[in-house]
């Protein structure tokens, strides 16, 4: 196979733990009562359109975008709506959700739930986006940004290239890799309607070189399909950024501060494209998705197909149950995963995984002194320095981590996984990252 | 209701430690350590136990006496300290001595400045450079090396090569007639010749640097441009004229030039974050060196030269960021 690709700047490998790689999605069945939030993706949140006691359908509208970056939300289940209050979501915080007391399982009509492949794209790219827009589709790689605003290249900008995420460059997490191993037509004509909608000619999926059977598979499906390219890419921490995937893929770097179509690229993840051909091909909106239950203490590591609300702990409870020492349930992988405080907590669509960490790795080990190793800048891909970051947003001195560049950091937590001294470097670079960001927004006022 | 721990991203942390970096770094001494007891015996072993334990107890008696700060003897920092005392000085320093360079190392190189992280110079070259300037006979007598297998016998001292050269040259002498008195590069690099504890060996200490390098300790920014900046530039004046100016080779391999390149210019807390700042410092600690060996009162100047650029170090991580994605265009690929 060569050198394989990867991207240029920094980068760790922590220990993959993969546990769940072999075991196929199971449908997961429908729980008794789901909790909708209302903010599930990037931007602003949803809107409620329904009210205590309406009954609703699986994929009827239940709530409207909120504003341009926003999405549109709908029923995962079928029953009655019992209240709009708020509840204690993934981020820890009391936020609107809709309560939905589930009733059978009655569909939309117009959504087709067949297995039937449908290849022949009939929409025109303007009705592509629509439809991806109205269905409510988000970024499922964990970052939630509305997939229809990726499809509008701003003005004067065009997409040469589109770039399918299936790094999966957490630890831990399957999800992505069982869907293409099991959704992999799907994924291919999910691809080709995202390439008509942004008019572009090439499309690479970027796949790390620990998911041998998914590169194999979809290059081998890749052949039927125009214009399709699957890359190989070396195991790389976090190779699953935007900015380090578009390096690591066409080897282009996105300007500070700039999004990916300033070079000319669009990067969707391969949940995403699946979710695409379902909503563009099946009428059906995101109202579910592939969730993987892990960690070491897990008795039987899972990839669950999800409908959107259930809450957490029935994933774990499939999963035969919450490990006796369990000492922290993570909503995402190791590495850019937040704490849960409640496993009432529910799936929502940005959730990739559930990961149960055992006491004695939960706990953080003892900080020293910085001996000035400069190893956070060494692995650091954004090229930037953590100590200097943290040390400044310590001290309180914004401007000075603003001219040294925090608002570039992705939040990847590689300096802080590397660090020997046990320095909590990004818990400091978000604190400087808000007193940044808040003072740029205030500057733009003016 | 089950209780979790919270906290931020991220949840794992790779293997690294403070403690497993020094420890690394003291693994990495060993093959000095040996070579410097096979040539200067028990007395080594002398000075080597005396730097470690002053350097612990010193380090220990501020924490807890002065500072009143949690106790952190064991995490290997004040023990590479005092290795590195002992492997700077001459193996027949007085006892006294020695434990008098371990408290300016410690006390006064490190814990004054705030103790672990904090310090501006490398606390061992502190302590060399005191003891130099302080006892500059006893600092300059240099035992001649005597393999232990030839048993306990009296010391005998002379002078290093690079005081060999500085001396023979002051009077007149050329290259060519002092290359009698020369020891062999072969004896150069197996560290058969006089110096301190050790830096006799070039490739004992060229050993530990690949261990380092392969340990990901140190990376090989700083040593490279130390010797390259030295051989180059002792090279231009060999080339010119080979009889009043050593050779690159004589350079690279005597005095304290690998230990300072190695061990003691790599010292994390004293040298630049960034790579492309650590090329600028071994560029300088390769250029004063050279400038004070052929031109200054000393033979010797890898410590000064080192030091020095320690006090520029604040300057050049401000001069020399990493390089940022994104800031410069990226090349570009037409598929």
């Amino acid at each position: 196979m060569g050198i394989l690709k990867t991207f240029a700047l920094g980068g760790v490998h922590p220990e993959e733990n993969k546990l769940s790689s072999h075991a196929a999605i199971e449908v997961l069945p429908v729980p008794k009562q789901v909790i909708v939030p209302l903010g599930q993706n990037l931007g602003a949140p949803s809107k409620a359109i329904v009210k205590k006691g309406d009954k609703v359908k699986v994929g009827q509208l239940i709530a409207e975008a909120g504003g341009f970056i926003s999405a549109n939300i709908h029923s995962p289940v079928s029953g009655t709506v019992l209240k709009i209050d708020p509840a204690i979501d993934s981020t820890g915080y009391r936020r609107p959700c809709v309560f939905i007391t589930v009733e059978g399982d009655e569909w939309d009509e117009n959504i087709d739930k067949t297995d039937t492949l449908i290849p022949e794209i009939a929409l025109t790219p303007e009705e592509i986006v629509n439809r991806i827009k109205s269905a409510g589709i988000v970024g499922l790689g964990g970052a939630t940004f509305p997939t229809s605003v990726k499809l509008m290249p701003p003005p004067g900008k065009t997409a040469e290239f589109l770039i399918i995420n299936g790094v999966e460059c957490e630890p831990y997490l399957t999800s992505d890799h069982r869907v293409m191993l099991e959704k992999g037509q799907e994924i291919m004509v999910g691809i080709q309607i995202l390439m008509k909608a942004l008019k572009v000619e090439k499309a690479f999926i970027g796949i790390e070189n620990n998911k041998k059977d998914a590169i194999t598979y979809l290059s081998e499906l890749s052949q039927s399909y125009q214009g399709i390219e699957v890359v190989p890419l070396k195991v790389q921490y976090p190779q699953g950024g935007e900015k380090q995937l578009i390096k690591a893929v066409v080897n282009r770097e996105v300007p500070s501060g700039k999004l990916p179509i300033e070079v000319g690229c669009v990067v969707q993840n391969v949940g995403t494209a699946l979710a695409v051909y379902e909503a563009v091909q099946k009428n059906k909106p995101l109202i579910e998705r592939v969730v993987t239950v892990t960690g070491k203490g897990v008795k039987k590591p899972s990839n669950f197909l999800v409908r959107i609300g259930t809450p957490v702990e029935q994933l774990i409870e499939a999963a035969e149950g919450l490990p006796e020492n369990t000492g922290k349930v993570i909503s995402g992988g190791p590495m850019m995963g937040k704490s849960l405080t409640s496993l009432d907590a529910p799936v929502v669509k940005g959730t990739s995984g559930i990961l149960i960490m055992e006491k004695e790795e939960s706990g953080r080990k003892t900080e020293s002194p910085c001996i000035r190793c400069s190893k956070c800048t060494y692995v650091c891909p954004m090229g930037l320095e953590p100590f200097l970051l943290a040390k400044a947003a310590k001290l309180g001195k914004f401007e000075m981590a603003e001219n040294e560049m925090i608002m570039d950091c992705i939040e990847c937590g590689s300096c802080q996984y590397t660090c020997p001294a046990n320095i909590p470097l990004l818990d400091y670079l978000r604190l400087g990252k808000l007193k940044v960001g808040q003072a740029i927004r205030n500057r733009n006022k003016k | 209701m089950n209780k979790f721990t919270i906290s931020g991203s991220p949840h794992v942390h790779g293997d690294e430690s403070t403690k497993k970096v020094m420890y690394g770094v003291v693994i990495a001494m060993i093959p000095a350590v040996l070579v410097g007891v096979y040539y200067f015996g028990l007395d080594a072993v002398r000075v080597l136990l005396l730097a470690v334990a002053a350097s612990l107890f010193f380090e220990w008696l501020i924490q807890k006496y002065l500072i009143k700060g949690p106790l952190t003897i064991n995490d290997g920092s004040a023990l590479v300290t005092g290795i590195l005392v002992a492997l700077n000085v001459p193996s027949n320093l007085p006892g006294w001595m020695v434990i008098i360079g371990a408290l300016v190392a410690i006390g006064m190189a490190k814990m004054s400045f705030g103790g672990l992280g904090k310090n501006v110079f490398n606390p061992a070259l502190v302590a060399r450079v005191f003891l130099l300037v302080s006892f500059p006979v006893q600092m300059t007598s240099w035992p001649k090396p005597t393999p232990i297998t030839d048993g306990l016998v009296d010391v005998i001292t002379g002078p290093t090569p690079l005081g060999i050269v500085k001396e023979g040259l002051g009077n007149g002498q050329t290259m060519s007639q002092l290359s009698t008195e020369l020891p062999s590069y072969t004896q150069d690099m197996v560290g058969n010749i006089g110096g301190s504890l050790g830096e006799v060996s070039a490739l004992a200490l060229i050993l530990g640097g690949v261990y380092m390098l392969w340990r990901k300790i140190i990376t090989w920014h700083i040593p490279v441009s130390v010797l390259a900046t030295v051989a180059i530039f002792s090279g231009i004046f060999w080339g010119f004229d080979p009889e009043h100016y050593a050779d690159p080779m004589f350079h690279m391999l005597t005095g304290g030039l690998m230990l300072g390149a190695i061990y003691m210019a790599t010292d994390m807390v004293t040298s630049p974050m960034t790579k492309s700042g650590q090329l600028v410092f071994g560029f300088g600690v390769g250029l004063l060196t050279i400038l004070i060996r052929m031109w200054g009162a000393y033979p010797e100047g890898v410590s000064f030269a080192i030091l020095i650029m320690n006090a520029v170090v604040p300057l050049i991580n401000k001069g020399f960021k990493p390089r940022r994605f994104g800031v410069k265009p990226g090349v570009e690929v037409k598929a």
